[in-house]
C-alpha cells in the first residue's frame, strides 16, 4: 500500500502530476471545439509549426517559449486565414501551411546550427521540468481555462452558427482570434509536458470520446476535461513506475478511455447500434 | 426602440471573384410587414440576406435596419436569422431546446447564464411550433420540418423585430407550411417586420402584403396586389417558369374567352378541372397531369 504512495513523497513527481493535469485539461477543453470543425489535426500541424520560431528565439536570444507561441500563432492565424478566403478543405489547410512552417524551420536550423537539440524541445518531459517552466505552464493553462469557463458558451455559438452569433452581438471574428491565440499558447505549454508527438493526442481524443458519450454540449466539454485532467494526473503518477515517457502513458490511458467509449457509449457505442439493430429486426 | 425597417439603398455587391451579384437594388420596407423575396436560383436572393446580415459588404450604396447601420443593429438583436437548412451542421452535439436558447443570449449577460424568463420564453418559443415534445431530441434527429421549426422556435425566442427568413418552406409540408403562414401572420400583428425568399409562388399572394422581386437587380417592388404581376413574374423568371394557360376550347364549350393561368417555379401544380379527375388533356395545356409522386410533397 504505502509503496503507492511513495511518488508523493518526491515534489518533483507531484509537480509533475498537477503540472500535467492542467495541461491535460486545457487541451482537452479545446479537443471538444476542435473536433467539431474537422481542425482535430490543427493540434499537431501547431506543434511542429513552432520549430522556427524556437530556432529564431536561440538566433535573437529570447525565450524559447515567446518564439514558439509566436510562430505557433501566426500558423494558426496562417491556417484560418488561408480556410476563410479560399475553398481548400481543412486538412488541406493544415498540410500546406504545418509542411511550410516546418520546412523553413529545419532550413534555418541547417543554416544556422543551433546549439539546442530541437529535438529535445519538441519531446517534452514533463519529470525534469524546472520551476521557472512549470509556473509558466501553469499560467497559462490557468488563463485559458479561465476565459474558456468564462466564454464558453459563446464560443459554442459561434462554431454552431456563426450567422446566428453575429445576430446575437457576438464578434465572431474576435472570438476565433482569441480561440486560436489559446490554441497556440495550450500546444506550446503541452510541448513542454508531453512532446509534440502527443500534443495531437491530446488536443483530440478527450473530445473524441466525450463525443460519443453525450449529445449536449455543456456535458460534452465537462466530460472532456473530466478525461483529460484524470489521465493526465494519472499517467504522469504511473510514469514513476514504468520509468520515463509520461506522454506516452497518458495518451494510452486516453485511448484506452476511447475504445471503452467506443464499445460500451449508450447512445452512440458499437453495441448501442448493435443492440438497435436487433430490436429493428426483431420488430 | 424604434419600430424596425429596412432601407436598401442603390445596393451594388459584388464577390471576390468579380460577378456583381446585385446592382442597383433600393427599397424600403417597414413595420408591420411580410415581404417575399422571389427570384430564380442565383438571382441573389441569399446575397440580399448575407448582405443585410453583414457577410457581405455591399461595393455601393449601404443597408440601414430601424435606421441603424448593420453593425449597430445587429448588436442590439435587432435581427434574427432563420437560415436554410444546408447551413447548419447537423451533427453538432447540441439538442433542440439548447439551439432555441440560443436565440436569449442576446439578451442575458455576459457569462450567458439562463433566467427564469430566459427559460419561459424558450418553453413557449417551443410549444409555439409545437416541438415540446421533442426538446431533449439531438437536432440532427429530426425531419426537414421539424427542423425548420426548431430554427423558426430559436428567432421567435430572440424576439427581434426583424426576422430573415431563407427559403422556410422548402423540403415542408402543406400543414407545416400553413403553421409557419400562421406564425408569420401573428409576428406581422404584432408590428415585426418579416422578409422571406421563396419559390412557391402560389402561396406569396396568400401571406405576403409585399414583394421584392430580384433578378441580379431589382425588378419590381411594393404592395404585392402592385408588384405580384403576370408581366413582373414573366420579367423574374423569362423562359423558366413553367406556364400551363388553360383556356377557351379546352376548357369550355361558351365562347367566355377568359384564361386560367398557372405559374409555378418548382413544384408542379397539380390542376383539376370540371370533375376530380385531370383536366382535358389538349395542346394548350400538355404538361399539367396529375403526378402523384410529386404532388405528395
Ligand atoms: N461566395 C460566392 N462567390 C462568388 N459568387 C457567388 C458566391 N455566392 C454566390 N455567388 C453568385 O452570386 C449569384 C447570386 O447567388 P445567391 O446565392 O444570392 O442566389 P439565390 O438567389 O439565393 O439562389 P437560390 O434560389 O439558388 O438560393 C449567383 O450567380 C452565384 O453564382
Ligand atoms: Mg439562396
Amino acid at each position: 500500500m504505502s509503496e503507492l504512495l511513495v511518488p508523493f513523497g518526491y515534489d518533483y513527481m507531484v509537480k509533475a502530476m498537477w503540472v500535467s493535469g492542467l495541461v491535460g485539461a486545457t487541451c482537452a477543453f479545446l479537443s471538444a471545439y476542435l473536433m467539431l470543425k474537422g481542425w482535430s489535426l490543427m493540434g499537431d500541424a501547431l506543434a511542429h509549426a513552432i520549430v522556427p520560431g524556437v530556432a529564431g528565439a536561440y538566433l535573437l536570444h529570447i525565450p524559447f517559449a515567446a518564439g514558439a507561441f509566436f510562430a505557433g500563432f501566426l500558423a494558426a492565424l496562417g491556417m484560418w486565414f488561408v480556410r476563410q478566403t479560399s475553398k481548400l478543405r481543412e486538412d488541406a489547410v493544415i498540410g500546406i501551411v504545418f509542411t511550410t512552417f516546418f520546412a523553413a524551420g529545419l532550413l534555418m536550423v541547417s543554416i544556422y546550427p543551433t546549439a539546442v537539440n530541437i529535438q529535445s524541445i519538441v519531446l517534452g518531459n514533463i519529470l525534469g521540468i524546472s520551476d521557472g517552466d512549470a509556473l509558466q505552464v501553469v499560467i497559462i493553462a490557468a488563463i485559458s481555462l479561465a476565459i474558456l469557463g468564462l466564454k464558453w458558451k459563446d464560443l459554442m455559438v459561434v462554431f454552431f452558427d456563426e450567422s446566428h452569433a453575429r445576430t446575437v452581438g457576438l464578434n465572431p471574428t474576435a472570438l476565433k482570434l482569441l480561440f486560436f491565440t489559446l490554441l497556440s499558447a495550450c500546444t506550446v505549454a503541452a510541448l513542454q509536458t508531453v512532446g509534440a508527438c502527443l500534443v495531437i493526442a491530446m488536443v483530440v481524443t478527450p473530445g473524441a470520446t466525450a463525443y460519443l458519450l453525450t449529445d449536449r454540449f455543456g456535458r460534452l466539454l465537462v466530460l472532456s476535461v473530466a478525461i483529460g485532467a484524470t489521465t493526465s494526473i494519472v499517467g504522469a503518477y504511473l510514469s514513476f513506475f514504468l520509468d520515463g515517457a509520461t506522454g506516452g502513458i497518458i495518451v494510452t490511458l486516453q485511448t484506452l478511455l476511447f475504445l471503452a467509449a467506443f464499445v460500451f457509449a449508450p447512445k452512440h457505442g458499437l453495441l448501442a447500434s448493435r443492440r438497435s439493430a436487433k430490436l429493428e429486426s426483431a420488430a | 426602440m424604434s419600430l424596425p425597417s429596412i432601407s436598401a439603398r442603390d445596393l451594388t455587391v459584388a464577390y471576390p471573384n468579380g460577378h456583381v451579384a446585385l446592382r442597383d437594388v433600393s427599397f424600403e420596407l417597414a413595420s408591420g410587414t411580410i415581404c417575399g423575396l422571389v427570384g430564380v436560383n442565383g438571382s441573389g436572393k441569399s446575397t440580399l440576406f448575407k448582405t443585410i446580415m453583414g457577410f457581405v459588404r455591399p461595393t455601393r450604396g449601404e443597408v440601414r435596419i430601424s435606421g441603424l447601420s448593420v453593425r449597430e443593429a445587429l448588436k442590439s438583436n435587432c435581427v434574427a436569422y432563420v437560415p436554410q437548412s444546408e447551413e447548419v451542421d447537423w451533427n453538432f452535439p447540441i439538442l433542440v431546446e439548447d439551439v432555441v436558447m440560443m436565440g436569449r443570449y442576446g439578451h442575458m449577460g455576459l457569462l450567458r447564464i439562463a433566467s427564469q424568463e430566459d427559460r419561459r420564453k424558450v418553453d413557449a418559443a417551443l410549444e409555439r411550433v409545437g416541438m415540446t415534445a421533442y426538446r431533449k431530441r439531438q437536432i440532427g434527429e429530426l425531419s426537414g420540418g421539424q427542423k425548420k421549426r426548431v430554427f423558426l422556435a430559436r428567432a421567435l425566442a430572440q424576439e427581434s423585430q426583424i426576422i430573415l427568413l431563407d427559403e422556410p418552406f422548402t423540403g415542408v409540408d402543406v400543414k407545416t407550411e400553413a403553421a409557419i403562414v400562421d406564425l408569420l401572420r401573428a409576428l406581422r400583428e404584432r408590428g415585426h417586420l418579416m422578409l422571406v425568399s421563396t419559390h412557391n409562388l402560389g402561396s406569396v399572394p396568400e401571406f405576403c402584403d409585399q414583394v421584392v422581386l430580384i433578378n441580379r437587380t431589382l425588378l419590381a417592388a411594393g404592395p404585392t396586389r402592385e408588384a405580384f404581376t403576370q408581366r413582373n413574374l414573366e420579367k423574374a423568371f423569362g423562359g423558366v417558369l413553367r406556364h400551363f394557360k388553360l383556356e377557351g376550347p379546352a376548357l369550355h364549350d361558351d365562347d367566355d374567352s377568359r384564361a386560367v393561368t398557372v405559374l409555378t417555379d418548382d413544384e408542379r401544380p397539380l390542376v383539376f378541372y370540371g370533375d376530380t379527375r385531370a383536366s382535358p388533356q389538349k395542346e394548350t395545356a400538355p404538361a399539367v397531369k396529375p403526378q402523384k409522386d410529386e404532388a405528395g410533397t
